[in-house]
């Protein structure tokens, strides 16, 4: 038996596959993976994402722990309710984690929001690094988070609110957050639509997951987050990269905050020199221009880029059929230079595939 | 519960087999299968007049999950394809044991028909792969 969420007796009730993610008892689909992923696109669905780690980090020094924790600058977020995305390296600048970081007050709360999977390392990593810091370090096992996306999801939220409350809801900015009494409410998201993730206590999460329904919002599980992600060409982690990966060779770099050039963190030096030798594999996204179903660990065959250059091979590390496109989309790590062409071994079959800058499926604005 | 009609019979390998009149064989996959597999995007189709081997994979179903083959419950020759798959295989979570069959076959020796699980027999293997 997995880990559960205080949403795991109501996916059972509505009828849910569930799965083992990371160790963790988790909804598959709820009937139709597709049906779930085009109801995201078209109007909202409702994803229980409550196995992420949610870290609060507390203290007069918090912020410059994580100037030095993060390879993004929380120096960025200069106003309470403002949200960052990037990673936590290790020396090397391997990828420990990719997370979003947010202020919660006017510089001595933040909150971090990290993967499921790697929780309890990261967590460890963090507590071990703060050590004779003084900084409180919380995980909030408390809270249950709900991700609401799809072109109607923000009013399907709002409307569950008080007036004056669902109107401030519905001005936040994008990657920013709302303290919404016991609730923060935050215009982000993993699906390339529009929507919220709500942050609240964990048992406060039946209720509202019931009440989304009611008004429109479908249950959606892990399967429709995956081909959502790869439609809107967001790196999933331990697929896309992992400690053996660096931000450069995994579409990461604009996540990277080289300025300025004393912020010391952790992995700079390591990055500071793999870029002066220069990266040798990049992240891209691929298009088959076939029928056929790109899956991760395939091989990619790069031909020479030109002349008396050198073939190449990669591999790919996010496959899936695209419901939206209702074609294959693969996210793979080849060789700097490539043609715009390459191949992909599909099952003995060496089938072409188009090289494109993700993502693969642009939010149409409702 | 998924369904196991019981005038069909069946393969370890959950695909079903259904004796015509004119003593072809249509297949599929159970509705077990295709439950298992989720939504089916692509179907990789034999031509017809391919000859196959018994136990012989000579079809793809693909689902957003992951890709199956599909393996000749008889030595043969494959007689006619379910082409309206290649626009639609969602027929095949709709409607596995009718719309979404996948391929009609000729057995070179119609008595050869060993293996074969009955209804009772194949929800049995169902229930011991379970454990």
């Amino acid at each position: 038996m997995g880990r559960r969420t205080a949403l795991y007796e109501l996916h059972l009730a509505l009828g849910a596959r569930m799965i083992d993610f990371g160790g963790w008892d988790l909804p598959l689909h709820y009937g139709s993976q597709i049906e779930e992923h085009h109801a995201v696109r078209r109007a909202a669905g409702l994803f229980d994402v409550s196995h992420m780690g949610i870290v609060d980090v507390r203290g007069a020094g918090a912020r410059a722990f994580l100037q030095r924790l993060l390879a993004n600058d929380v120096a960025k977020l200069t106003r309470r309710g403002r949200a960052l995305y990037g990673c936590m390296l290790n020396a090397a600048g391997g990828v420990i984690d990719d997370l979003i970081v947010y202020l919660l007050d006017d510089g001595t709360t933040y909150r971090l929001v990290v993967n499921g999977a790697t929780r309890d390392g990261d967590l460890a990593w963090i507590r071990n690094h703060a050590e004779g810091s003084g900084l409180e370090i919380a995980e909030r096992t408390d809270l249950g988070l709900i991700a609401v996306q799809g072109p109607r999801a923000r009013e399907a939220v709002a409307a569950l609110l008080p007036p004056a409350q669902a109107q401030a809801a519905l001005a936040i900015e994008p990657f920013n957050a709302l303290a919404a009494g016991r609730w923060l409410i935050a215009r982000t998201g993993y699906t390339g639509e529009d929507g919220f993730e709500v942050m609240l206590p964990a048992a406060e999460s039946p209720g509202l997951w019931r009440e989304l329904n009611a008004r429109g919002a479908i249950s959606c599980g892990l399967g429709a987050r995956d081909t959502l992600r790869l439609e809107a060409g967001l790196n999933l982690y331990g697929h896309d990269m992992d400690q053996s990966t660096n931000p450069l060779e995994s579409a990461l770099a604009w996540t990277v905050a080289m300025e300025p050039p004393g912020r010391d963190f952790i992995g700079r030096a390591a990055l500071e020199a793999i870029r002066a030798r220069g990266i040798e594999r990049r992240l891209v996204g691929l298009v088959l221009e076939e029928r056929g179903v790109l899956r991760a660990e395939q091989r990619v065959v790069v031909p020479a880029s030109a002349p008396g250059a050198k073939a190449g091979e990669g591999r790919i590390t996010s496959g899936t059929f695209s419901p939206t496109l209702q074609r294959s989309i693969a996210l793979a790590r080849i060789p700097v230079a490539a043609p715009e062409e390459v191949l992909v071994d599909v099952r003995g079959k060496l089938l072409p595939a188009r090289i494109v800058k993700p993502p693969f499926v642009r939010k149409v604005n409702a | 519960m998924s369904q196991i009609p019981s005038d069909l019979k069946y393969t370890k390998t959950h695909e079903w087999v259904r004796t015509l009149s004119d003593g072809a064989i249509e297949v599929g996959i159970t509705d077990h299968a295709q439950e298992a597999l989720g939504d089916l995007v692509f179907v990789e189709l034999p031509e017809a007049g391919r000859k196959v081997g018994a136990g012989e994979p000579y079809a793809v179903v693909e689902s957003v999950k992951a890709a199956s083959d599909i393996y000749s419950p008889v030595a043969g020759e494959v007689s006619a394809v379910n082409a309206a798959l290649s626009k639609t295989p969602e027929l095949i979570n709709q409607d596995p044991y009718g719309a979404g069959w996948i391929a009609r076959l000729k057995a070179s020796d119609p008595a050869l028909r060993t293996g074969l699980l009955s209804a009772q027999e194949y929800e049995q293997h169902l229930a011991a792969e379970d454990h």
